[in-house]
């Protein structure tokens, strides 16, 4: 997905839109249209908060009253805690990994040329359309026939194989961001490869991999199809608010734990997209 | 001044002993990218390319209780269409995809238009917003509908505390109508991106160049703006149809046993029914299923284009 995001970052920054194509007011039926469209994307997630700072059992209407027991409720749970402590040792693991595979294979993919490119790509972006289902299953079978037991393990490489696609479109859109010249120019002055990724490369490329560092993290924090089949005896967050789900007793804490969830996902994510889009701006400025 | 730093540089640079190996890389440009690319694509043919193929030799096999019988056999595969109901299935979860595919790209592709052609301000405001949710728990997503439209839902118990209804609305939950809306809500920033994206890449002169040689705003529409979206509505569908075909997550929130699909078999096969080859099998069933439509959707997807592009002619 993010081919599209980081292109669509690319194409905001770059198109510039003759004013004589702007016809039609600025608030015209679209834009009512455009709000409408935001509060259907919004709103129904928008209930996970609500409801859990409603001092009811019961996940309805009318409202009883303002209470934060939920978020008392949810951090006195242990399975939480241990659900969330394996969550952030996944997503930091998976985080890492993808990235120096995203930077190896950005890198090939921006500055050299090679026969096969398009197939190689199209072999690394696979795991976007492929059907999460598929992927579970295939990777349970591998597990099971080499002999290995489901663990964290299991669930972190079928993140990282989700990961790796976004962060390389990350990151080649950021390496093609920047003038090629200032590598070469480092290489032409007597720089080794090792010398010049470390002093021009990575300097250029920090913001792009610090947005891949977010966004694989959030992948694997929130990635539930996968990790279902791949769970073994520890669970990640989303597999720990499925077992949750069966109980209707602790729905309210589960709408507490899925609003922390939702706040701190869209936190990274707005972050990291700043960060990647701002690296996007500056580079302009730079090469005006 | 710069001559001697050039040939500086060119002394420091030249002497550099040219081994075998580093020669030869030096001199291929390609063995370079490759072995950069290596790591990257070695793991993506471990983790992906090999499972996939166990995956398929699996379907080949037959589950014999707690072990795997590694005959080579059709047994599986036969078994698909002696019992109607995973047949059905399959059609089924194409159909819902199918309905859910079409919904998001038409609810999308007025929103996309909008961000493409009317925000002037603000638009990387506008495109975060519409980014943001894409990242963020798809399972809380399908949650947040099982709480909607629950027997004692969002909807149900404020519409009775409006006092507009007396007893809950049952047909709200539990169907495959309720698979289509979380569904539909599920993806619909999915299809917004890659939209926009082909109607920013617009050259903006054809539209005024539609204007100047009298074409209104809904003929140029139609004649110019659309048929140049085609590519970003297309790969909008594919990003959705796809991997909506084998969801199992929603469906067994929302869907009850109506609402059942093809995921939950093939889930079902590797949990409690326990019986890997069969799952192997029809989930190989699925992907020719999603193939054979994809193929079939560009295939027409081509045709309109190209009859598009003749009419205009």
């Amino acid at each position: 997905m993010s081919i599209v995001a980081s292109k669509a970052a690319k194409s905001a920054a770059h198109v510039h839109v003759p004013s004589s194509i702007m016809e039609g007011r600025p608030y015209g039926g679209l834009f009512f249209y455009a709000v409408f469209y935001l509060s259907f994307i919004y709103i129904p997630v928008l209930f996970l908060p609500l409801f859990s700072f409603n001092d009811s059992i019961y996940i309805a209407f009318p409202l009883k009253g303002f209470t934060t027991k939920w978020y008392g409720e949810m951090a006195a749970s242990n399975g939480l805690i241990e659900a969330l402590k394996n969550s952030l040792k996944v997503g930091t693991a998976v985080c890492i990994i993808s990235t120096i595979f995203g930077v190896l294979a950005a890198k090939a993919m921006t500055r050299y040329r090679f026969p096969a490119k398009g197939p190689i790509t199209g072999l690394i972006m696979l795991p976007f359309v492929v059907p999460g289902i598929i992927l579970g299953i295939a990777l349970l079978i591998l597990t099971y026939s080499m002999g290995m037991e489901l663990s964290l393990f299991t669930i972190a490489v079928s993140h990282v194989l989700l990961a790796v696609p976004f962060s390389m479109l990350v990151l080649i859109s950021r390496m093609e961001g920047f003038d090629k010249n200032l590598e070469e120019a480092s290489l032409d002055l007597g720089e080794g490869p090792w010398r010049t990724f470390w002093q021009v490369t990575f300097p250029l490329t920090l913001p792009g991999i610090v947005a891949s560092l977010l966004l694989c993290f959030s992948v694997s924090f929130d990635e539930f199809i996968l990790a279902f089949f791949l769970s073994g005896n520890e669970a990640t967050l989303p597999i720990y608010i499925w077992s949750q789900l069966r109980f209707p007793s602790k729905l309210p804490s589960v709408l507490a734990l899925g609003a922390c969830i939702f706040v701190f996902s869209c936190v990274l994510v707005t972050f990291s997209e700043w960060l990647r889009r701002r690296g996007v701006q500056v580079k302009t400025a730079s090469s005006v | 001044m710069a001559n001697k730093a050039i040939a500086a540089s060119a002394a420091r640079a030249a002497p550099r002993p040219a081994s075998g190996v580093s020669a030869f890389f030096l001199k291929h440009e390609w063995a370079r990218g490759y072995t950069l690319l290596s790591p990257t694509l070695g793991v993506m043919i471990i983790a992906m390319c090999v499972p996939v193929f166990m995956l398929t030799a699996h379907s080949f096999w037959t589950q014999n209780y707690l072990t795997i019988d590694k005959t080579f056999t059709f047994a599986n595969y036969v078994q698909f269409w002696e019992k109607e109901i995973y047949f059905k299935l399959l059609v089924k979860s194409i159909k819902i995809s199918a309905i859910v595919t079409f919904t998001t790209v038409v609810l999308a592709y007025p929103m996309a238009y909008f961000m493409a052609f009317k925000v002037k301000k603000n638009k990387l405001v506008w495109l975060i917003l519409i980014t943001v949710p894409f990242w963020t728990s798809f399972l809380l997503r399908v949650f947040a509908w099982k709480i909607i439209l629950g027997f004692n839902g969002v909807i149900n118990s404020g519409l009775i505390s409006l006092g507009l209804i007396q007893e809950p609305l049952e047909f709200l939950l539990y169907n495959p109508t309720a698979v289509i809306i979380t569904l539909a809500h599920a993806w619909a920033a999915f299809v917004i991106l890659p939209i926009y994206v082909s109607l920013e890449k617009i050259d903006r002169s054809l539209l005024e160049a539609a204007t100047d040689l009298g074409d209104g705003p809904v003929s140029r529409f139609l004649r110019v703006t659309l048929p140049l979206s085609m590519p970003g509505v297309i790969a909008a569908c594919l990003f959705v149809f796809i991997p909506t075909v084998g969801d199992y997550v929603t469906p067994k929130l929302v869907g009850g046993t109506e609402g059942i699909m093809i995921g939950n078999i093939i889930q079902s096969q590797f949990g409690k029914a326990n019986n890997w080859p069969l799952g192997s099998a029809l989930s190989i069933y699925m992907v020719f299923g999603i193939t054979l439509c994809v193929l079939g959707f560009l295939l027409v997807a081509r045709l309109i284009t190209k009859g598009g592009s003749l009419k205009a002619s």
